[in-house]
């Protein structure tokens, strides 16, 4: 029933996808998961992480509970809001300098950004 | 196409993780207990490390009425061991008599929490401990004053010299003492604790069966979870008529406007009544709110859902709350310096 109509949005999102990539080809995207309250690149627990201006940071849930990412730092603010467990949101850093990541719900959550 | 199918499958099994993810929030593994026994040491900062005269002194200032301006209230008058070390107030009472707009929080178990007071405004307890003594509403004290008066007193003198040799009577080794003290008034031994460790009988059936409520309809553990059955977190429970920023006072982030630190439940039995602003005299009262989902929802923590619990699931609840409270342990008072 839905499926077919699933299916579509998928494939256009898909799509969507690949142009955007194509754009910002040089970008990268960056996973960062939320698990056990801490911040995880590729499997591990970090608190600090090197990138390029321009590259953007995906923060995703894998938590059984909402989780609220956000930063105050003059290099960047924003508020991506609460998400529940497997949801992401992403942000882009397109200025060099450093940057406090928090949650706003566990504070004991922390990274810093550094932009290259 | 092949490529486009293969894609839409995979993304289709992402979509069903997701799903079934979701289905699953709030249920943990039954049988992994093992983060809720107590951690093998009592966590404590380098520069201050626990010793028996830091505790002997920061107990002697911390139920030391002159600390306060007015020679009145000590840290122990709200803080009191025999009412779960906090007050048995809606809200606290202060200088002058005077009714203070939150809670005494108890202080069982603060050396396992990150963030102190009931808005997370002190990252350590050392910067915790001056607070209410210097805060008008509270101790009302001149910490200038204070040192003073503790100087001259050679009980204090050679207790600071024992605990922080060299290092005088200061803010900061008041601050140390206090905080030191503070670290070793943890929580003793529960049915629940006995319970974990395969003591079968240890906790009643009814409150056995209100953890496995606690864990998963009831939705307690995700904020509620671990040793000290907190997430450390901050979250806005939608109490009605409340209008206290709370955290949001410290952070301007939306979500906190509203939203106080997840509190223990250790010994929550003896910490009535309940809440940052004391609004709720029972534990089933307590429930009860978090059943119906909160009542405020302008800014509810999302975690917040009406939960359609029984009465005898409800029952369970509190049972397995009241499975929490400790061994009594009982405090021996110092006795405080006069010259
Ligand atoms: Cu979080």
């Amino acid at each position: 029933m839905q499926t077919q109509s699933k299916q579509k949005l998928l494939h256009a999102a898909f799509i969507i996808a690949a142009m955007l990539t194509t754009i910002t080809a040089q970008a990268a995207e960056i996973v960062v998961d939320q698990h056990n309250k801490t911040f995880v690149v590729e499997g591990n627990k970090v608190e600090a992480i090197t990138i390029n201006a321009g590259d953007t940071l995906r923060f995703r849930n894998d938590d059984p509970f909402f989780h609220n990412i956000f930063s105050l730092s003059d290099l960047k603010t924003f508020d991506l809001g609460s998400f529940p467990k497997g949801q992401s949101k992403t942000v882009t850093f397109d200025k060099a300098g450093m940057a406090e990541v928090e949650c706003a719900i566990h504070p004991e959550m922390y990274m810093e950004v550094t932009v290259k | 196409m092949k490529t486009h199918s293969t894609l839409t499958r995979m993304l289709h099994k992402v979509l069903l993780i997701t799903c079934l993810g979701a289905a699953a929030a709030g249920v943990q593994a039954a049988e992994d207990y093992s983060s809720f026994l107590r951690p093998a040491e009592i966590p404590q900062p380098d520069n201050n490390r626990i010793t028996t005269a830091r505790t002997e002194l920061g107990k002697m200032l911390f139920f030391d009425p002159r600390l306060s301006g007015s020679n009145w209230i000590s840290c122990g008058t709200c803080h009191n061991p025999a009412l779960g070390w906090s007050d048995g107030l809606p809200t606290a009472i202060g200088h002058g008599m005077g009714v203070l707009g939150r809670a005494t929080p108890t202080i069982l178990n603060t050396a396992y929490q990150p963030l102190q007071f009931w808005d997370g405004r002190a990252r350590t307890l050392e910067k915790q401990a001056l607070g209410p003594i210097k805060a008008a509403g509270e101790m009302n004290q001149d910490l200038d004053e204070v040192i003073k008066e503790l100087s001259v007193l050679k009980g204090y003198r050679d207790a600071f010299e024992d605990a922080y040799p060299g290092e005088g009577i200061t803010k900061k080794t008041l601050a140390k003492a206090i905080a030191t003290y503070e670290r070793t008034i943890v929580s003793t031994e529960s049915p629940f604790d006995r319970w974990v460790k395969g003591e079968t009988h240890a906790m009643s059936k009814t409150a056995q069966q209100g953890f496995e409520v606690f864990l998963g309809k009831g939705r307690c553990v995700l904020c509620h979870g671990g040793f000290n059955f907190t997430d450390n977190g901050f979250h806005n429970l939608g109490l009605k008529g409340d209008d206290d920023p709370g955290r949001y006072g410290i952070r301007k982030v939306k979500i906190l406007k509203g939203a106080f630190k997840t509190p223990t439940l250790r010994d929550v039995e003896l910490t009535a009544p309940y809440m940052h602003n004391g609004m709720y005299k029972t534990l089933e009262e307590v429930i009860d709110h978090y059943n119906r989902g909160g009542d405020t929802k302008d800014n509810l923590d999302p975690n917040m859902q009406p939960l359609h619990l029984n009465a005898s699931e409800k029952a369970g609840l509190v049972a397995f709350m009241k499975a929490l409270t400790g061994e009594p342990a009982p405090v021996t008072l110092p006795r405080l310096p006069v010259e």
